[in-house]
């Protein structure tokens, strides 16, 4: 099959859907490549390299004629028009809110795959443009901040005097906040961050971010995606909000969510009471703006001298990096889709990866998909709308007779116990408390420690040669003792006597013997 | 009220306070020192956590061992009084008298100097890649042990005719546990030094037939509570014992050879549940103790090998595990595998700045440690970064890689786990993957259907390259294709690994 990479038609746009060393795996892949002449221009990819890797190029009609499209943007009435029916368009398209591109890409029999509603599993993570996208933009979103801010990132004690550093604050640690945050600290800057979800904190404080707190109960999502918070929630954040802008130089705010305006995070009374000279960079500006007074594309300068930077091209400002990343994960996406390598298209729906991304096919609109729940947070099912789930859950049932064992067990003991001598529960107790002790002291065992740790167990568990050993005291003294019963007990003693004692010196020699081995380099 | 007495099983002579010898030694001592060598081999557990304190783990065991084999031969051998104060005034209580001693101390002396050489020995000679077998052959000794001292309390107790229904039972369990211990610890042995096929043997209806053998056993024990005393408590006693032993061939006899990390860490809790029931029986705290310990420690370990395989806790405890019918994964077209020599690896690991190495049983088979060490350390000279990824169920052992690349003098701080070095593939130029199959089959995340679907397994496919050293292209225990070998950044390296090994190093 031919695969098109043709030239971006938005005019601000600078990226291209194929490098020329993606076009060199399309193609071991066992497909054609055309490109329009010219696409990679702007993010300085020449025809000539295109033609290098493998690739044809030719003109725009001959592109749009081929029989997949890997294009960036959502395309554009003409496009759609210039495509063939059956054929298949891989770009980004915003489903959620494009619902008349959807209507006209079914009623065009495209088979559309939407790079943007790539399902956030681990196995999908290498196709996941958003991510790829979002990590470039918290980057630039950081490098445009330092560009307009009139002062050095990081702190210095020059000959002139001292420097403090800047503090930069991240809202939201997905994946653009957490570029962010590695940017603004390879800078030098103080970086502080928070997110909505309580369970990234590890992962902000991996980058070397101070984790901000909001006092209120946290969410956790399943989808991977963060949700719009409670009221609650909301009036405490806005608290922490309002503290952080009048110390920080800088604010990134990352927050957006999927299908909806993105939340205003802060508030034209945080903004004015922020430093002079200091710089806001609201990365959803095109999506409403987690800032007041932010405007899409623009530079909006405050009274009190704060610059709002509200670009939506971030990504694009990097055009040479946003193509390779935005390419490669087409590329990962032809792999799954080409399973032989023979160069020929295979969709199979069974797949969670393909059936999320899949909006359009054979005249039918098939986003949304049916839903999965994914992440890597604890399942709550309280907060998760039942939704129809892809196999059936049998999680509550097996709860159910675990429960129902213990409950049967615990009466056991407890009728067990009833009966018993008072000295039987004392030996209860200590059988207990060293369970519970031992899985203690054993969850702690490094893995490769686990066969010394078994030639101890087995070392200590030679104590039995202390039962053994009593079985002499029982000896009845006042009858023969190598006759009968006696001589019985004395030969079964001495024999557990003998195999203990090997099982005592041999699993302490072999320990020592095995952990004299282990050395460091 | 003489409830802590040590073997209340047994008839305890209450000899007025002129009998004794005055040498006995008093019953707190001992029970003493059963709590500091307890409290000893919880901190030799410790120990083990790390490496640097696992060596000091092991000393503190064997002196918890010394204290609490040094007062309890004292005890058996002068006597061990205990004084209580009643209402008719003073009574003392005796359990060996001096005359027994002469010869009871040269009987333990000789039995334990015996069992302390062959202990040693064997523990000096044998081969790091045997340590499985060894592992296991110590498990049956503390089982058998287990079934004697149960034997013993019995005889001795039909002897004075004083049964104590709640003994009985605990007796009975003991020797249950112990007899299950041994013979399955045996037959894991003999699965394990190739003695007899390693192939799981199925008998119908299995799993019905291990139920059977423990009601069996239950009713056996209830009748036995009953009427512990004559002909019908000896019938029974014997006949626990003999299921018991049966049951634990059928038991291990249904597990193939690879589910062995499992089987064996199953049996360390088993024979540590052995000790604890014994320790019952005799009243005594430090069996239980030890016994507790080692028979949760074995526990979880199965647990950490089962949620490494993605298998359930409890089918692998009910046994039978390793057999679930059909294993056979489709036939699936694959493609094409790419073959390299061992001069062409030797290269791309040349121009490579990170290596890692995934080992797995074959590594074992052909006793390859050493020339893969020689390997890493030329690898590392050149300034190549050199790490292992160790899939928590690669060999036959838990941590059985660790041991055998220990053995080899490979540093253990480069030695990783699955978890700690998986992140790292993407940025990894070369991985060779040395005797491991299953462990690193990219289908047990692709695919929803493949029969170790969901097991964790090492990402090799993730690297720049990934050569894979295999005698042929036959499946992995699990007898599924694994799709690793036709991918396109997958070469395989045909032959003996110990041999490819030694050649690349030539080709150095």
């Amino acid at each position: 099959m031919i695969i098109g990479i043709p030239m971006e038609s938005e005019a601000r746009e600078t990226r291209v859907a194929g490098t020329p060393k993606s076009v060199a795996q399309l193609i071991k892949l066992g497909y054609e490549v055309v490109v329009e002449a010219g696409a990679g221009t702007k993010a300085a990819f020449l025809d000539e390299e295109y033609t290098e890797a493998g690739a044809r190029i030719a003109s725009s009609g001959e592109v749009w004629a081929s029989d997949i499209i890997a294009k960036i943007n959502e395309p554009t009435e003409r496009e759609i028009g210039a495509m063939k029916a059956g054929a298949y368009l891989i770009a980004l398209i915003g489903a959620p809110r494009n619902p008349e591109l959807l209507e006209r890409l079914a009623a065009a029999q495209l088979k559309v795959l939407a790079m943007d509603s790539v399902p956030r599993i681990s196995r999908a993570q290498s196709l996941d443009v958003i991510s790829s996208m979002a990590n470039i933009g918290g980057y630039r979103a950081v490098i445009e901040a330092a560009n307009v801010f009139g002062s050095f990132f990081t702190g210095q004690v020059t000959a002139a005097g001292k420097v403090p550093p800047a503090k930069v604050f991240v809202s939201g640690a997905g994946v653009a906040g957490l570029a962010a945050i590695g940017t603004a600290n390879s800078l030098g800057a103080i970086v502080r961050a928070t997110d909505i979800r309580a369970e990234v904190a590890e992962e902000v404080e991996s980058m070397g971010a101070e984790f901000v707190v909001v006092e209120a109960e946290s969410q956790q999502s399943t989808d991977g995606y963060a949700k719009e918070a409670t009221a609650n929630y909301a009036a405490a954040a806005a608290r922490m909000y309002a503290e952080q802008a009048r110390e920080v130089d800088i604010i990134v705010t990352t927050a957006l969510i999927p299908g909806r305006p993105a939340p205003r995070l802060l508030t034209s009374e945080m903004v004015a009471s922020m430093k002079p000279g200091s710089v806001i960079v609201d990365m959803a500006a095109g999506a409403g703006g987690n800032v007041e007074g932010s405007r899409p594309d623009e530079i909006v300068t405050t009274a009190n001298g704060v610059k709002i930077i509200g670009y939506t091209d971030l990504p694009g400002r990097l055009p040479t990096q946003a193509s390779q990343l935005f390419s490669q994960n087409i590329v990962n996406l032809m792999k799954l889709l080409t399973p032989q390598k023979d160069g020929e298209l295979i969709l199979n729906l069974e797949d969670v990866v393909q059936r999320g991304m899949l909006v359009a096919q054979d005249g039918a609109i098939m986003w949304p998909p049916p839903e999965v729940a994914v992440s890597a947070a604890p399942k709550q099912p309280e907060i998760t709308p039942p939704a129809p789930a892809p196999t059936p859950d049998k999680k509550p049932m097996d709860r159910r007779i675990t429960y129902a064992v213990l409950a049967t067990c615990a009466l056991a003991l407890l009728a067990l116990f009833t009966i018993s001598p008072s000295g039987l529960i004392g030996h209860f107790m200590v059988l207990m408390l060293s369970v519970v002790i031992g899985f203690y002291v054993i969850g702690n065992v490094s893995h490769a420690l686990h066969t010394p740790l078994m030639s101890v167990t087995n070392a200590i568990s030679g104590i039995i040669l202390v039962g053994c050993l009593l079985g002499l005291v029982l000896i009845n003294q006042d009858a023969p003792v190598l006759a009968g019963a006696n001589l019985a007990m004395l030969i079964l003693s001495i024999l557990g006597i003998l195999l203990a004692s090997i099982n005592v010196f041999g699993g302490f020699t072999v320990t020592q013997r095995m952990l004299k081995m282990f050395r460091k380099g | 009220m003489l409830t802590h007495n040590l073997i209340a099983a047994a008839a305890i002579p209450i000899l007025p306070l002129a009998e004794t010898t005055g040498l006995e030694l008093p019953l707190s001592l001992v029970h003493g020192s059963y709590i500091i060598a307890g409290f000893l081999f919880i901190l030799a557990l410790a120990g083990l956590s790390k490496h640097e304190s696992s060596r000091r783990g092991n000393i503190l065991g064997m002196l918890g061992m010394a204290i609490a084999l040094v007062f309890i031969i004292l005890g058996t051998v002068l006597g061990i009084s205990d004084s209580t104060q009643n209402a008719a005034g003073e009574v003392s209580l005796h359990l060996v008298e001096p005359a027994a001693a002469s010869w009871a101390i040269i009987v333990i002396v000789v039995a334990m100097g015996i069992g302390a050489i062959i202990g040693v020995m064997r523990a000096m000679r044998v081969e790091m890649t045997g340590m499985p077998e060894l592992i296991a052959l110590f498990h049956s000794f503390v089982g058998i042990a287990a079934v004697f001292v149960g034997w013993v309390a019995y005889l001795s107790a039909a002897d004075s005719g004083h049964f104590d229904p709640l003994h009985s039972g605990e007796l009975f369990v003991g020797i249950f546990i112990g007899g299950v211990t041994f013979t399955g610890s045996i037959v894991a042995f003999l699965k394990l030094s190739a003695r007899i096929k390693s192939a799981p043997m199925m008998l119908p209806a299995h799993n019905a037939l291990n139920l059977g053998v423990l009601l069996v056993f239950i009713v056996l024990t209830v009748l036995f509570i009953l009427m512990p005393e004559g002909t019908p408590g000896l019938i029974m006693i014997s006949a626990a014992t003999i299921l018991s032993l049966l049951l634990g061939i059928h038991l291990v006899g249904a597990i193939g050879g690879g589910d062995m990390p499992v089987v064996v860490s199953m049996l360390n809790s088993y024979s540590g549940w052995a000790a604890a029931a014994v320790g019952f029986t005799l009243n005594n705290d430090l069996l239980i103790i030890t016994g507790a310990l080692v028979g949760s420690s074995g526990a979880y370990l199965s647990y950490i090998m089962c949620k490494a395989m993605n298998r359930n806790f409890i089918s692998v405890i009910a046994g039978g595990f390793g057999s679930d019918g059909d294993i056979v994964g489709e036939a699936k077209d694959y493609g094409e595998h790419r073959e390299v020599q061992a001069a062409e690896a030797a290269e791309l690991l040349k121009n490579a700045s990170s290596v890692i190495i995934t080992p797995g049983y074959g590594m074992a088979v052909a006793q390859a440690q050493s020339a893969v060490a020689g390997l890493t350390s030329k690898l590392r000279a050149r300034g190549i970064n050199v790490r292992f990824a160790i899939h928590p169920v690669a060999g036959r052992l838990p941590g059985h890689m660790n041991v055998l690349l220990a053995e080899a003098k490979v540093p253990y701080d480069i030695v990783l786990e699955m978890d700690e070095i998986n992140d790292d593939m993407p940025h990894t130029d070369v991985v060779l993957v040395i005797g491991a199959n299953d462990t690193v089959n990219p289908d047990a995340l692709d695919d929803p259907h493949s029969p170790i679907a969901g097991m964790p397994v090492v990402e090799v496919w993730k690297a720049g390259e990934v050569i894979i050293f295999k005698r042929s292209m036959a499946t992995g225990y699990a007898g599924v294709q694994n799709p690793l070998f036709f991918k396109e950044n997958s070469a395989m390296l045909f032959g003996d690994c110990k041999d490819r090994v030694e050649d690349i190093i030539k080709a150095l």
